[in-house]
């Protein structure tokens, strides 16, 4: 793992980021047990993608945008939004960064270029599209990324996006992290490339654009292969897209049950479905949080006990966003009527 | 009023162009149209804002979702009103929840531009009358211009409103020419028009059907029967109001509309009345609607689902108790 172009502060910045989701993420998890019918629905972690992530965010300037997922909360963590109003949004409360009306699923921060997420898979990629549409028109040089899974790269969304991206060639920056898993289905299963023992970057030969693998466990490679992507689409030179090699380390999402079924976060899919241990303690091993933490301390970018105080920190705030979310109202009823249009 | 004469379709351009020159965020995409460099919206415009789009419904509609998250006012071109089933996520889940689920923090004004009800021999899949698809969708604002004069005033306003419209042209009424007010026109959304005044029965007639219904009321006036006929325009959000007024003034209702009888807005016009004007009603609501069979190619198959203007006024001598009412 090179650190070459980033400062001891970008660094330091980058292990922060990674932290501080990692901590929020804890303790929505451990909201199921600790608090049980708080979060209400379907929440999906960002577990084992903070250095994708952050990584990709490293990347921007300020005026640059983006669109994601319902694997949405990592993103706004790292541009800055308090978590405090993320934690309040995913308990359904009236401080929530959308009021209550979103919830896990669709954090937006547009104060922040954070324009908002899809919950159906791949639907989000047009849309980052015609933000990139946008930008090119508007002609201030500012780019989009937009974030999605391997699963999405098997929606129409996906092919016609990067069809006219290319074609227009539309300062965006396609970030598909590859977690190999759509659900529980693994993406040997589902994709051709995959099945073929080809990266699924090789989609974008198909587009006339270039397709980059990377290890989406080390921050500053994916800081590396986007920051370059970024620079080329903010020089008028088009799209690329990004294959992020990640791996959750959550199940996909907490049980799908009825009210009355006390909700909770299952063990990985490669256990509760393909009974391979190995695969999930090995992803374990090269945890990309300590596995960062460990590189910054070997070099002597950070002391031990400074990542020590930032973990501290990142725990600290974090538990003062579930107090946060726990105190906060809910939102009164009649205001469901509101917003329907504009 | 000085007016100027149009065809129908030349009154929806007009609205488009003259958005175009007084707001500079609002584009014009989608397939087939300015492809050639003496495209008169190319020319005036810039390919930057008037774009020829692949045929791909889901990126065009997604990409129309987010350049108007990110601050412009896109029209997108489909031509036909079941093009934008390949992309129905987009229309009925996307576009129309964003301000609602980020609690405001966006808006996403864009209008979808399709034609529709292409009854002359188009057969099974480019006919179909399918507004009542997005009636019920919230966020979503529908009309459905029966006009020239309201074609360009209902694109004026569904440019300049700030959430998603579907602008549903009725392709037989493309070359039908009308008088269309000089200057700036624009109809508000949401606002039926009463196009006849009458105090015996009230019919109620989306799009296409207007014409039906008012060539009905004729003949009818000519037998002493005098209609009010009500021309919603916008179908979501409808003005039940102006509807129930006159109910309560007819005490009798017909709602004509070209989509399938379980799929119309005609149908929900008859429960918005069942509802809140029961106590006016003096006879059974009657609907003239299409009858629920894919539209056949052949042509006396495909008049015999459609409403004409002896079903309207054969419903309306039932309501009126003229006639017996079909079991």
């Amino acid at each position: 793992m090179p650190t070459n172009g980033l400062d001891r502060e970008r660094l330091t910045w980058i292990f922060t980021q990674m932290q501080r989701i990692r901590e929020f993420e804890e303790r929505v998890k451990r909201t199921f047990e600790d608090h049980p019918g708080t979060i209400r629905g379907h929440t999906h972690l960002a577990d084992g993608a903070e250095a994708s992530i952050v990584g990709s965010l490293a990347a921007l300037e300020p005026d640059d945008q983006l669109l994601a997922t319902y694997r949405c909360h990592g993103y706004p963590i790292a541009l800055g939004t308090d978590p405090k109003l993320l934690m309040a949004e995913i308990y359904g409360r009236a401080d929530g960064i959308c009021g209550g009306y979103g919830g896990s699923m669709h954090l937006t921060d547009v104060s922040r270029g954070f324009l908002g997420t899809s919950g159906i898979v791949g639907q989000g990629i047009p849309q980052a599209t015609g933000a990139a549409y946008a930008a090119q028109i508007r002609g201030r040089g500012q780019v989009v990324l937009s974030f999605f899974g391997d699963g999405a790269s098997k929606q129409g969304a996906f092919h016609e996006s990067l069809n006219i991206a290319s074609l227009w060639k539309l300062p965006i920056v396609y970030v598909m992290e590859n977690n190999n898993y759509n659900v529980v289905t693994r993406v040997e299963q589902e994709d051709a490339n995959a099945a073929a023992g080809e990266p699924l970057a090789v989609k974008a030969k198909g587009y006339s654009m270039p397709g980059h693998t990377v290890d989406g466990g080390d921050p500053v490679a994916v800081y590396d292969t986007v920051s370059a992507a970024v620079e080329r689409a903010r020089s008028g030179g088009g799209p690329t897209l990004v294959e992020s090699l990640v791996y959750r380390l959550s199940a996909h999402g907490n049980i799908i049950a009825p009210p009355g079924v006390p909700l909770h976060y299952p063990e990985h899919e490669a256990i509760t479905v393909f009974g391979n241990k190995e695969e999930y303690e090995a992803a374990l091993r090269g945890d990309p949080v300590p596995r960062f933490r460990a590189k910054l301390v070997t070099e002597g970018v950070l002391s031990a006990e400074e990542a020590d105080a930032i973990a501290e920190a990142a725990r600290a705030e974090m538990e003062g966003a579930v107090k946060f979310g726990l105190a906060s109202p809910f939102p009164p009823a009649e205001d469901a009527v509101k917003y329907v249009y504009a | 009023m000085a007016t100027h004469e149009l065809p129908y379709i030349a009154a929806i351009e007009e609205a488009i162009r003259e958005e175009m020159e007084r707001d500079d965020s609002v584009l014009y995409f989608g397939q087939n149209i300015a492809t050639h460099e003496n495209d008169p919206f190319l020319k005036q415009f810039g390919g930057d804002r008037v774009r020829v789009t692949p045929i791909s419904e889901t990126a065009e509609i997604g990409m129309a979702v987010g350049t108007a998250i990110a601050g412009f006012r896109p029209v997108v071109e489909l031509y036909m009103a079941e093009f934008m089933l390949v992309a129905m996520d987009q229309v009925v889940n996307e576009a129309n929840r964003f301000h609602y689920m980020s609690k405001g923090q966006v808006k996403v004004p864009l209008v979808l531009k399709a034609g529709y009800g292409f009854t002359c021999g188009w057969a099974g899949q480019h006919t179909g009358t399918i507004y009542g698809m997005f009636t019920g969708v919230p966020g979503l604002k529908v009309v459905v211009p029966a006009t020239a004069a309201d074609a360009k005033g209902l694109m004026t306003a569904a440019i300049r409103d700030d959430n998603p419209v579907c602008y549903f042209h009725h392709y037989l009424l493309t070359l039908e020419h009308g008088d269309v007010p000089d200057g700036e026109h624009v109809v508000p959304l949401g606002r039926a028009n009463v196009v006849r005044e009458g105090a015996d029965v009230t019919i109620v007639a989306i799009g296409w059907c207007l014409g039906k219904a008012l060539a009905a009321a004729e003949q009818l006036a000519a037998n002493g029967v005098e209609a009010e006929v009500i021309d919603p325009r916008t179908v979501a959000p409808l003005d039940t109001d102006t509807i129930l007024a006159s109910v309560a003034k007819t005490g009798r209702l017909v709602v004509v509309d070209q989509s399938t009888r379980h799929g119309s807005v005609a149908a929900v016009i008859a429960a918005e009345v069942a509802d809140a004007g029961f106590g006016s009603l003096k006879a059974p609501v009657k609907l003239v609607t299409a009858l629920d069979a894919t539209v056949p190619y052949s042509e006396p198959m495909e008049a015999y689902l459609l409403p004409d203007e002896a079903k309207v006024a054969d419903a309306v001598h039932q309501v009126l108790g003229n006639a017996p009412v079909a079991a």
